[in-house]
């Protein structure tokens, strides 16, 4: 994402965060984009978007926490935001913010492999109009050269117009419904 | 080049430009990213020539760059944490036999307990080895504090740490401008060593010095880093000339002028800080902040000019110096010689704790009201520390602490990991 902001000329800064050091440890990245230097380097605490990679953290960490009330989030699952649980959390943010894409799936078939980051980030920019979906493209492409940038590029490209199109599950949609 | 990179990928790059013709390195987080970056430049030829050297720990990464100094080539290592402390004798040789090697420090925190995350406490251990100590504010510095440490070391022959924040500025996707190789060329001259072994004119380097000579040697190093005073500055300078930005010096004041109040601190915090003074400034408070990027030699009359006439200076320190307190502020003070300036040493950070701006901001709210302790501790989580203490009082088999202190703070504290305050003002941060 920072990347992504670097090619449309913002200042941007990306931070992990780990503990463990193997597959699977929960793991914390924070960004941040702005028009002009960024100087801070604390973590982000007040969010404008959560990027939530595995859903099984959903009901162990309060991942939500500090999200701010006009917040956007991305859950990778292809399962509902009510069948999540998170219905309360839908109803709290503005129509339309909560969206959920089976990221891992889509990896799969596009890369071979459970890697959902590109897909979740071109979701994430298709949900919030931060970047541009040619700048996604250029960030993959910049990371992961040759045939592996190429199959991240489809599947962000299928994510992205999955949500732009809104057939990814759009948590305000289930709720719609489910008043 | 101007590019969005990862900060070790960006300082790896800044010294395979130095043209190192030697590397020898042992990988441990979060340093494991510069060297490893550095590796793939040598193996694909970009870096040539150079020798990368694979070793079995750290003692040996320091000895092989102290051999590979000796025998006249530029060399460079990198490490952290537990990996300073185990070359520790061979940090002391290097300075003692004055060989301008250059080293990253990723800084972290060393243990026990455990904790891989960032704070100062790995530099501030070999404080006193003789080696220059350089604190990189941003990615950006931290590049071109690499550029401007070979340089320094090979003029003075003593060698140079650059610390740049574990985590925070080495795993951290800024923007950077990565020089050209013409640019570094411009400013770095050829290595010419002032001593080498050679088997065609051969000398001893490491002599046994008894009494006689043993302070002149020593004291010869201080008078080189009182040397390095002058010199850093000056290099600063030539930097701006070669490169066109600031970068290094002794230290950099942030709207000093008129303040009542001055923040002092080490490495990437400086940017949160400045960020707090903004604010602060907007209230109408007479704030400034100064990033100390020389911290050995210790710049105490350029410090002291800096801090002039502010009332009160508040040290925000990533480590302590158990059984007193701060390491800097008992450093600052030198640079205050008979005035009444309140000091307040307040210790923040430490093993990855997040020094977030609204504890900055009551913090230095806090100095200002005179309700600040003259030594105290950044988010510090009291209450539990108390109950440690009463578990203590109560009973002899308590176990081990760190565990006890875990158990007490509950399951989610350990999974939150490095990026929640965990004190009493937590703010969680997922």
């Amino acid at each position: 994402m920072s990347i992504g902001g670097f090619v449309e000329g913002r200042w941007a800064q990306a931070i992990p965060s780990f503990g463990s050091e193997r597959m699977g440890a929960p793991v914390v990245a924070f960004c941040r984009l702005h028009d002009r230097e960024i100087r801070a380097r604390e973590p982000v605490t007040a969010p404008d978007a959560v990027v939530i990679q595995d859903p099984t953290l959903l009901h162990q960490i309060k991942v939500f926490d500090g999200l701010s009330p006009t917040g956007y989030v991305v859950i990778n699952s292809g399962r509902s935001a009510d069948e999540l649980g998170i219905g309360e959390l839908v109803k709290s943010l503005p129509a339309g913010h909560v969206l959920t894409v089976p990221a891992t799936e889509i990896a799969l078939r596009h890369v071979g492999r459970p890697v959902p980051n590109a897909v979740l980030l071109a979701a994430l920019c298709a949900l919030t109009g931060e970047l541009k979906l040619e700048s996604v493209e250029a960030a993959i492409r910049h990371k992961f050269k040759g045939d592996v940038g190429e199959r991240n590029v489809a599947a962000a490209r299928e994510a992205h117009a999955m949500c732009a199109r809104g057939t990814a599950a759009k948590g305000a949609v289930t709720h719609a419904q489910a008043v | 080049m101007l590019k969005q990179c990862e900060g070790s990928q960006a300082v790896a790059e800044a010294v395979a430009l130095c043209r190192p013709e030697v590397i020898c390195a042992y990988p441990i987080t979060p340093q494991t990213h510069i060297v490893e970056g550095l590796a793939s430049l040598v193996k694909s030829g970009a870096l040539s020539p150079c020798e990368y050297i694979n070793v079995e720990s750290e003692f040996a990464a320091m000895s092989v760059a102290i051999g590979a100094s000796a025998a006249g080539a530029r060399a460079y290592t990198a490490t952290a944490s537990q990996g300073i402390l185990y070359m520790a004798e061979a940090v002391y040789n290097a300075s003692g036999l004055g060989l301008p090697i250059v080293m990253t420090v990723g800084n972290r925190s060393i243990g026990a307990p455990i904790n891989i995350w960032n704070d100062h406490t790995d530099s501030m251990a070999l404080r006193d080895a003789g080696w220059i100590q350089l604190f990189a504010e941003s990615n950006q510095e931290a590049v071109d504090l690499h550029i401007q440490a070979f340089k320094l070391a090979e003029e003075l022959s003593m060698p140079v740490m650059v610390c740049m924040d574990g985590f925070i500025l080495t795993h951290a996707y800024e923007r950077v401008d990565v020089p050209t190789q013409e640019q570094v060329d411009a400013f770095l001259p050829r290595y010419v060593p002032r001593q080498s072994v050679d088997p065609d004119d051969p000398v001893t380097i490491g002599a046994m010095v008894g009494p006689e000579a043993f302070m002149e040697v020593r004291y010869l190093a201080h008078a080189k880093q009182m040397e390095a005073l002058e010199l850093i500055p000056q290099m600063a300078e030539e930097f701006r000339r070669v490169f066109g930005r600031s970068s290094g010096g002794l230290v950099r004041p942030y709207r000093c002028e008129d303040a009542e109040t001055i923040v002092c601190a080490l490495g990437s915090v400086n940017g949160t800080i400045q960020d707090v003074v903004d604010e602060m400034r907007e209230a109408g408070v007479k704030i400034g902040s100064v990033s100390l990027c020389s911290f050995r030699p210790f710049p105490s009359a350029a410090l002291g000019k800096v801090l002039g006439h502010a009332s009160r200076v508040i040290t925000i320190e990533k480590s302590l110096s158990v059984g007193i307190g701060g390491n800097v502020s008992h450093n600052l003070r030198m640079s205050l010689p008979g005035r009444d300036t309140k000091v307040y040493t307040v210790i923040a950070g430490l093993g990855g704790r997040a020094v977030t701006k609204a504890s900055l901001r009551r913090t230095f709210e806090a100095a200002i009201r005179g309700t600040l302790d003259p030594l105290s501790f950044m988010d510090l989580n009291v209450k539990a520390v108390e109950r440690q203490l009463e578990r203590e009082k109560a009973a002899r088999r308590t176990g081990p602490a760190a565990e006890a202190i875990l158990r007490d703070l509950g399951p989610t504290v350990g999974a939150s990991a490095s990026t929640t305050t965990h004190g009493p003002a937590a703010g969680a941060a997922h």
